[in-house]
């Protein structure tokens, strides 16, 4: 498996770690209250198809990158750098 | 306190020449991590005022022997050679490196087989040239790789990790020149 680095182009799966559901990159406000933060915390989705998730380029330029992948398929179908996709939130 | 002798990172365990290839140490003088606050625009002017050399682009390294500004990962790039100007601290974080990382070269033919065998990265020189550079691993070590010339490397490693770096190499150096 190789994974498209925005900065260092496509590199090797040992290159990276993965860190989870991009889930972290919408974090709630402190008081957005008890179920928000559950809901946060706890729960996620497993989805047959399109997923987001956080890698982070380790052993390459150190960024947190956004993959969305295909667990149907294993088509790694766009990668970004965190920075974009939450400066693109805000 | 008393004059202090400086040892090298390698000291004792180069120059290693097996077959055609050949590492050995090298002493940067400086080595200085620059991180830029904001876009890296004011950097650049501030770098080619001080040192002559601009910010570079992600995987390019700049200059030449005297001074080198090479990219080290997102948003940093270190500077080799001299001591840092104190005006580069108005704009970007500036951390003195030097004596904490290894320098090494590796250079004569066949240099590109000896590190295919240890990174992960094609650094034959049609997708490799002149001036670019990667972060990458080398073995187990998380590593800098840049090109300084046709089959001349450098590599750089944590200070800590310089005698597994040459032993990687001895190991794969001598694999390769076993294929005659």
């Amino acid at each position: 498996m190789r994974i498209d680095c925005p900065l260092c182009g496509a590199r090797d799966r040992r290159e990276f770690y993965y860190q989870g559901a991009a889930v972290a990159l919408n974090r709630p406000a402190p008081d957005a209250g008890v179920e928000a933060w559950d809901d946060y915390v706890h729960l996620r989705d497993n989805p047959a198809g399109e997923t987001r998730d956080l890698w982070h380029h380790e052993a390459g330029c150190g960024a947190w990158l956004v993959v969305t992948r295909d667990t149907v398929s294993h088509a790694v179908s766009r990668v970004e750098l965190a920075t974009d996709v939450k400066g693109a939130m805000a | 306190m008393g004059e202090l002798k400086a040892v090298s990172a390698c000291a004792g365990l180069v120059p290693v020449c097996i077959g055609s290839v050949t590492v050995d140490g090298m002493d940067l003088e400086c080595m200085t991590s620059l991180s830029p606050f904001g876009d890296a625009l004011a950097l650049d002017g501030a770098l080619k005022k001080a040192h002559g050399v601009g910010w570079p682009q992600a995987g390019q390294a700049l200059g030449d022997a005297t001074v080198r500004v090479i990219w080290f990962g997102r948003n940093e790039a270190v500077l080799i050679g001299p001591e840092a100007d104190q005006g580069l601290g108005d704009v970007a974080a500036v951390v003195d490196l030097s004596d904490a990382w290894a320098a090494v070269s590796v250079e004569g033919a066949g240099t590109v087989d000896v590190l295919a065998r240890l990174v992960p990265v094609d650094l034959r020189a049609a997708a490799f040239g002149e001036g670019q550079t990667v972060r990458t691993q080398l073995g187990h070590l998380g590593a800098s790789i840049t090109k300084l010339g046709p089959e001349r490397f450098m590599i750089l490693v944590f200070r800590s990790m310089a005698a597994t770096l040459i032993h990687d190499l001895k190991q794969a150096m001598a694999g390769v020149a076993s294929r005659g």
